[in-house]
């Protein structure tokens, strides 16, 4: 076994084992808490994955700045002692997310992925190295340098999204704003 | 970007501006009723664009204009539904007027908010790639939820939470359906993933590949939440009867027509390869939701959450034209299902607010929204109760209204489409829906009144009120003019 393999399982156990936490644990500060880890997990995987700089931002957006947004939530509201409230969906709950991993296990397993060239993006020039098949290439082009690409989709090839999800942020934050607006006894 | 990019893009720039500006100008002036006529009039700017570029089509050899990097596409398609959302906007924003003036704060916000949302769904019927098509599906739906927690009692805020929680499970599942589209093709592009898919596609297994299987269900669970269909519908009934009326008004029409813009485009240029296969998904779905919508709907004794139950029901007639794919038509009339879809939205929107107009007006006055509190409303505002009996008819399908010519034109493609068993279901189900429709016509007119006292209707809602009723008239009688534009509209799903 290769030390990234043995990297790999124990960050899949340790995120699956702490993802269930946050689901089970009754006390919901612990449950954030636990929530802090798997994020941290997940930035792991995405390291072992090559995308260094999607990992760097899962720990500065969710592991730095909505976690504490979620603990700071919890600390200010009254009745957090009472914790995650127990109900009556839980074996409907359960029986449901298993037959959901099911029906994914089964159709990663089963479906004939195809190697799509350079995963559907352009070569990036100035980029040489050893010469592995066009796909692995590609994968190498693209995660060689993922900052450079990621710039390149969010500005130039995915700008229209990432404009409208501006206006997006705009709008919940004025939606925010009016709704906690303070009550002037309306008619 | 290009300024021609910007120009293809300028009816959603303008409408998303036009929100700021109502916005900025609620600080600064003291009058609150200019917010609402300059929501109106500033609508002129995108409409003028609009037209702009449907003339600019005819000089372009395959029917559509595409920008910035193949993220937008301006075709008859995409500027057919903004021509439809800024008419309903238009609408919804006169028969607001009487009822946002019971706010002290924040109209401008109602207002900005509603022009927010009608800019993401211009922009959702006009994408041709799935991670602008969610953006825009999120453009369109935050707003909607902050509106539906507008009023901030307990209805009303429960209306929001139920909205904003549901809404973002539907997003996570539409998500994870794209992914494994993504993961298939590898490419969020609709033409390539036609492409790539004619080349990958493995006949044995239902949808091609098992992957496809779960993401295009996962992606019809995830649009279906926006259409209101069964078994996505858990939604509708608290969030309709909580959210404020105009605002129900507003999403039973607009947001239903933007989520049949994306399905079509997605399904028919997209997933074009597997349309036997989805075309199936979609006419159980539908027969499930017309029975359900209709059964359900019977009990209900508020009006408002009754028109939720017609809606999904509606959904559900909307979705056999969806389902009366190409591929099951013999020759010819090809395009009769999913032009079918557009002239029904239309005809759906022009119904559904006349109804909700009267509604609006009649429970400004009453204040309530109970089907029993519409008592004797033939005699205390007559002008209200024949244009909502007038609506009912319509929404019911009988001639001589738009209702009628929709429903005719849908079960007609089905017919073609050899799916003899769905008209069947449609029928049964108009049947059953003239049962609690009709109810509230007697109500009207055969019960006693509670008061004597008259309804009076401000100017707007007036006006509103006068438009969609000739509308639905005028759909009912001409409906020929609409069905050839909507024609040359989906000629581009076929291509």
């Amino acid at each position: 076994m290769l030390p990234l393999d043995i990297a790999f399982w124990v960050m899949a156990a340790v995120g699956v084992a702490t993802a269930l936490a946050v689901v089970m644990e009754k006390d919901i500060f612990r449950a954030a808490l636990f929530l802090v880890v798997s994020f941290l997990v997940v930035a792991g995987i995405f390291v072992l994955l090559n995308a260094e700089f999607l990992a760097m931002v899962q720990v500065l957006v969710y592991v730095g700045a909505i976690s504490i947004l979620i603990i700071f939530a919890i600390m200010l509201t009254r009745n957090a002692h009472e914790g995650n409230p127990f109900n009556s969906f839980q074996l409907p709950a359960l029986v449901l997310s298993t037959m959901m991993l099911a029906a994914i296990a089964f159709v990663a397993v089963n479906t004939e992925w195809h190697d799509w060239d350079q995963l559907g993006l352009q070569v990036l020039p100035g980029d040489s190295g050893e010469v592995f098949s066009a796909t692995e290439q590609g994968i190498k082009n693209v995660f060689g340098n993922t900052t450079q690409v990621i710039a390149r989709l969010l500005m130039r090839d995915f700008v229209l999204p990432m404009e409208a999800a501006s206006v997006v942020l705009l709008a919940a934050v004025i939606g925010a704003l009016a709704l906690v607006r303070e009550n002037e006894g309306e008619a | 970007m290009t300024l021609h990019d910007l120009y293809l893009l300028s009816p959603e720039l303008s409408l998303a501006s036009l929100g700021m500006v109502v916005i900025i100008l609620d600080m600064v002036l003291r009058r609150k009723g200019v917010l609402a006529a300059v929501s109106v009039v500033g609508l002129l700017a995108p409409l003028a664009f609009s037209i702009s570029l449907w003339g600019d089509l005819s000089g372009e050899p395959d029917g559509q204009m595409v920008g910035i990097f193949n993220t937008l596409v301006v075709d008859k398609f995409s500027l057919f539904f903004k021509f439809l959302v800024m008419g309903i906007v238009a609408l919804v924003v006169m028969s607001s007027v009487e009822y946002v003036s019971r706010l002290r704060q924040f109209q401008g916000e109602y207002y900005g908010l509603m022009l927010f949302s009608a800019s993401g769904m211009m922009l959702l019927a006009a994408t041709t790639d799935l991670i602008s098509t969610y953006v825009a599906l999120e453009l369109t739906t935050l707003p909607l939820v902050a509106l539906a927690a507008f009023l901030r009692d307990s209805r009303s805020t429960e209306a929001g939470i139920k909205f904003l929680l549901l809404s973002a499970m539907s997003s996570a599942v539409l998500l994870y359906g794209m992914t494994l589209t993504y993961g298939f093709t590898g490419t969020t592009q609709l033409v390539e993933i036609f492409e790539r898919l004619g080349a990958s596609l493995d006949a044995t297994v239902p949808f091609g590949s098992h992957a496809l299987f779960l993401g295009v269900i996962m992606i019809v669970a995830g649009f279906g939440f926006k259409i209101a269909a069964v078994p996505f519908q858990m939604w509708v009934p608290d969030v309709y009867e909580g959210a404020p009326t105009p605002i129900t008004a507003y999403l039973s029409v607009a947001s239903k027509a933007a989520g049949f813009a994306i399905i079509l485009r997605v399904f028919y240029i997209g997933f074009g390869e597997i349309s036997l296969d989805w075309a199936a998904l979609f006419a159980v779905l539908s027969a499930v939701s017309m029975t359900v919508g209709n059964l359900v709907a019977i009990a209900q004794k508020n009006i408002k959450r009754m028109l939720a139950y017609s809606t999904i029901a509606h959904a559900g007639f909307l979705m056999v034209g969806v389902a009366s794919i190409a591929a099951r038509v013999p020759v010819g009339e090809t395009t009769l299902g999913p032009s079918g879809v557009l002239f029904y939205l239309v005809a759906y929107a022009v119904t559904n607010l006349a109804a909700f107009f009267a509604i609006i007006a009649i429970s400004n006055r009453t204040g309530s929204d109970m089907i029993s509190s519409f008592a004797g409303m033939g005699r205390r505002a007559p002008f209200l109760a024949i244009i909502l009996a007038f609506a009912i008819v319509s929404l019911l399908g009988i001639p001589p209204t738009a209702g009628f010519m929709g429903k005719l034109y849908m079960f007609s493609a089905a017919m073609k489409s050899d799916l003899a068993w769905l008209v069947v279901v449609g029928v049964v189900n108009s049947a059953i829906s003239a049962y609690y429709y009709l109810k509230v016509i007697r109500v009207m007119y055969m019960v006693d009144p509670e008061g004597e006292e008259k309804i009076h209707v401000a100017y707007a809602p007036q006006a509103a009120l006068y438009i969609t009723a000739l509308g639905i008239l005028a759909l009912g009688i001409f409906p020929g003019p609409l069905m050839t534009v909507a024609e040359k509209a989906v000629a581009v799903l076929f291509r």
